[in-house]
């Protein structure tokens, strides 16, 4: 069969169907009586508009690319990661108990080993769920899902009954030391005169994410493992015969996801918040689903689909703000633009592909 | 003179800058059976696909009984009293044959009195035609011969006048098969018109009245068969003169090189697959394994290719090149035969030879992947792997020969032409190979075939399991055969023959060797 170029399929596709989702999202708001263009108006500029908004935009994004490049990983693999969100929030605990507990002189240092200790606990909770699936055969789906609640579990017992500091109040942690408090954006930017808000969270994490997708890029594209991986979600019966073990590499795949869910406790938990508290990952966990099957499980188009949500994130905090659009709204937009781009892709992709070939025919 | 049952006028259709089908006009006789053979990619299944509503014709046009018909989707087909037999047949597994041949075709809101009433119908369709099946057994249940009727039943309880059947012997036994052409038979005196579409020659010398040639989307030739000869059709396929029979010096066998001693294999379900064999292979010689599918030959090929180390139970002794070739445990999977140089042309080369969505060039490095020749540092070296595949492609004539197109999008030939150049390269002692030829074209074969008997004169051993007793004769020096996990008896490949070796199929002649 004839293919449509490969520029339709990456770029016009998901720009029509965002930009579908933007439509019905503007009818929903004008039947609940708001004016969209002023809606659209408040997002963009709330969450573009200023190094304010950047700043947040950002920082959401920085979240969404760890755990977006998670699910990929694992998709690759043929393994549905929907554990993003434990796995992240145990990257917390990770993180909480290497900066509370370990001398760290300096934020480079304090960095380094705080992304060990994500990594590690990400990966710790992903291992088990990896192990049940391929030594038992146990559904990834559904132990990664049943782990989230258990991780949710541990989470609140360690704030309650161990991190949380003598008469405080709130399930939180102590103040990490100010030694590995990492540096924002603006203080990054300051030194080479670019001003970037002060308050903004954004931080060097957004660093560490990018190193991540070409990290995550080399290793599905380059490396004989990725190689592996990908043969393994192709064709489980092709591994055996060519001698790949199938145990081995989900169990690999899986500690590489969860860690790269873990690592995203150094920006929300470390750079932002730097105490570990106990709703730190604001759903993201369940985002990186939606970035990755936006992006297409490549590092490249998890980049793009995370900034978008960042996007609507913070955008979309901003519209809650300033307008009378309640926050429930927000959410149907988020959810409207996940439904056009993830699952009813192949309604937007049908037409085009048609006109696309239509096209062609007139001209040959 | 009666109309033609099927004529079709200027058929062409293109995808893209593929003609699929050029100017095609063919007319078949009522009650006939119409062969169409073809290489893979000939453009038969686009013809079939169109006749079948699948696909809709550029230009062309169609005509049933007579009468000019438009055929935009399968219902408008059954409705002109057309139906189709895929080659991998479409059924509900766990539905029973009853259910299956109903299911479409529901008369009512309930379910009931439509099987009722399909039960008669079948009855007097079974009788009619002497096709008898279980209505009420499961799909999973019964033979791929038995389900073949079903789909065939499926057909003629939707009142087809037209049968289209794909490839239809390539998933039977010689046994199966004969019966089908026996149903065949009594279908087409029965006043039904067949459509045959395959690229055994046997079939067609045997089996049709009438015969058409396809190549590269053109029909070159319509013949009577009686008129014709094997050789003649083949080259009209091809377009060249082509070798039926494998052009072989004697074999000069050396020393052993594969030494089985009492090898069972037991499954994961607990059931003996393979019961205590000896086998022996030479280096120089190819041994045959003939049977019908099902005997324990492909447990065989998997145990010996490493497929099986983490399944089941196996016993037994298995010495390469007179050392002992671990059966579990370290160095008894695939990556570790293939380190010992057994080199393996797996049985179902896509679902295991190769990954269908890599491209060309990745799947000429699938189970070498971590050989150094492939690495560069902790990256792979993709232009090593580029450059290695032009030059296998070249030396294989893959067609087409781009290593960036993927695996699934060559025709079965050409997937198969990678596996094998893949195997045959690495130059291996000892090569398992399965089903060399299953689903390939007449061309491809040849080639296949030839590379083999390169490889075994090079003074290599090999152990080819095929169910294609011609395959078999025809390519091996010696021939084994099993039948319910057990090894029948040996032959030299000159001194026997299909009957011989037909009765030791059926586990009807002794252990006498």
């Amino acid at each position: 069969m004839d293919k449509m170029p490969k520029w339709a399929d990456v770029v016009l596709i998901p720009v029509i169907s965002i930009l579908l989702a933007a439509l019905i999202s503007a009818l929903v708001i004008l039947a609940i009586g708001e004016n969209p263009v002023e809606a659209l108006n408040l997002m963009v500029n709330g969450a573009l508009g200023s190094t304010y908004g950047w700043g947040y935009t950002l920082y959401y994004a920085t979240n969404f690319m760890f755990t977006g490049l998670a699910v990929a990983v694992a998709a690759h693999a043929g393994l549905f990661n929907i554990g993003g969100e434990g796995q992240a929030m145990l990257g917390g605990l990770g993180v909480a108990l290497f900066c509370l507990y370990l001398p760290l002189p300096h934020w480079t240092i304090a960095l380094v080993v705080a992304a060990v200790g994500a990594g590690l606990f990400g990966a710790a909770w992903a291992a088990i769920p990896a192990y049940l699936q391929a030594k038992r055969g146990s559904h990834i789906v559904i132990t990664t899902i049943m782990f989230n609640f258990i991780a949710f579990s541990v989470l609140n017992y360690m704030l309650v009954e161990v991190l949380k500091p003598q008469g405080a109040m709130d399930p939180a942690s102590a103040k990490f030391p100010a030694a590995t408090h990492l540096p924002s954006l603006h203080d990054i930017l300051a030194p080479i005169g670019i001003e970037f808000s002060k308050s903004a969270p954004a931080n060097v994490t957004l660093f560490v994410a990018l190193a991540a997708c070409v990290f995550v890029w080399a290793l599905i594209w380059r490396t004989p493992l990725g190689y592996e991986i990908r043969a393994l979600g192709k064709s489980e019966p092709a591994t055996r015969y060519a001698g790949i073990s199938s145990v081995r590499i989900i169990m690999i795949t899986m500690l590489i996801s969860g860690a790269l869910c873990g690592l995203m406790a150094i920006n929300n938990v470390m750079g932002e918040a730097e105490r570990l508290v106990l709703n730190a990952t604001e759903g993201a966990g369940f985002i990186g689903i939606a970035v990755a099957l936006m992006g297409r499980n490549h590092p490249v188009g998890v980049f793009l689909a995370a900034i978008l949500f960042g996007f609507l994130y913070q955008g979309g905090a901003e519209l809650a703000l300033w307008s009378s659009i309640p926050t429930e709204l927000i959410v149907v937009i988020q959810a409207l633009v996940i439904l056009f781009t993830g699952a009813l892709d192949n309604m937007v992709r049908m037409p085009i592909e048609k006109l696309f070939l239509a096209f062609r025919k007139e001209k040959a | 003179m009666t109309a033609p049952a099927i004529q079709l006028k200027g058929i062409s259709k293109a995808f893209g800058p593929v003609q699929a089908n050029k100017d095609i006009s063919i007319s078949v006789a009522p009650g006939s059976i119409h062969g169409i053979i073809g290489e893979n990619g000939a453009g038969k299944s686009t013809l079939m696909s169109i006749l079948y509503g699948f696909y809709k014709a550029d230009k062309g046009e169609i005509w049933i009984k007579g009468n000019r018909t438009e055929i935009p989707d399968s219902q408008a087909a059954i409705a002109a009293g057309i139906g189709m037999v895929f080659q991998h047949f479409k059924l509900v597994e766990n539905f029973t044959v009853l259910e299956n041949i109903v299911l479409g075709a529901e008369d009512s809101g309930m379910l009931m009195p439509s099987l009722s009433r399909a039960r008669k119908e079948l009855k007097a369709l079974e009788e009619e035609y002497e096709l008898y099946v279980d209505p009420d057994a499961r799909i999973d249940e019964i033979g791929v011969g038995m389900q073949q009727r079903v789909e065939i039943l499926k057909a003629l309880y939707r009142k087809a006048e037209i049968l289209i059947l794909d490839e239809p012997t390539g998933v039977l036994t010689p046994a199966e098969a004969d019966q089908l052409f026996r149903i065949l038979d009594r279908l087409r005196s029965e006043g039904k018109t067949i459509l045959l579409i395959t690229h055994k020659m046997r079939e067609i010398m045997e089996y049709t009245d009438t015969v058409s040639v396809m190549r590269r989307g053109e029909m070159t030739a319509t013949v009577k068969t009686a008129e014709t000869s094997p050789e003649e059709l083949a080259e009209l396929m091809v377009g060249r003169k082509v070798l039926l029979q494998v052009d072989k010096v004697p074999a000069k066998p050396g020393k052993p090189i594969l030494e089985i001693q009492n090898l069972s294999v037991t499954d994961s379900m607990g059931v003996e697959r393979v019961k205590g064999i000896d086998l022996q292979v030479r280096a120089g010689e190819i041994l045959g394994i003939a049977g019908v599918a099902g005997n324990g030959q492909s447990e065989l090929l998997e145990v010996l290719g490493g497929m099986r180390a983490d399944r089941g139970r196996i016993s037994g002794s298995v010495k390469l090149h007179g050392s002992e070739l671990p059966m579990t445990g370290a160095g008894s999977d695939a990556r570790a035969r293939r380190d010992a140089h057994i080199g393996h042309v797996p049985e179902d080369r896509q679902a295991e030879g190769l990954i269908m969505d890599f491209h060309a060039w990745e799947n000429v490095a699938f189970g070498y992947h971590r050989d150094p020749a492939y690495n560069a540092g902790l990256l792979m070296d993709n232009a090593a792997l580029r450059a290695d595949t032009e030059r296998k492609m070249e030396k294989f004539d893959v067609r087409p020969p781009l290593p960036w197109l993927a695996a699934k999008n060559f025709s079965g030939g050409n997937q198969q032409k990678i596996v094998v150049a893949r195997e045959i390269e690495r130059n291996p002692d000892l090569l398992l190979i399965g089903q060399p030829t299953r689903g390939v074209d007449i061309g491809a074969i040849e080639f296949i075939h030839q590379q083999i008997v390169e490889l075994r004169d090079a003074g290599k051993a090999i152990l080819l399991v095929s169910v294609e007793l011609e395959e078999i004769l025809s390519l091996s020096d010696r021939v084994a055969v099993m039948f319910d996990g057990k090894i029948m008896g040996e032959r030299a490949a000159d001194q026997t023959d299909e009957k011989e070796l037909g009765l030791m199929m059926a586990g009807v002649a002794g252990e006498a060797a």
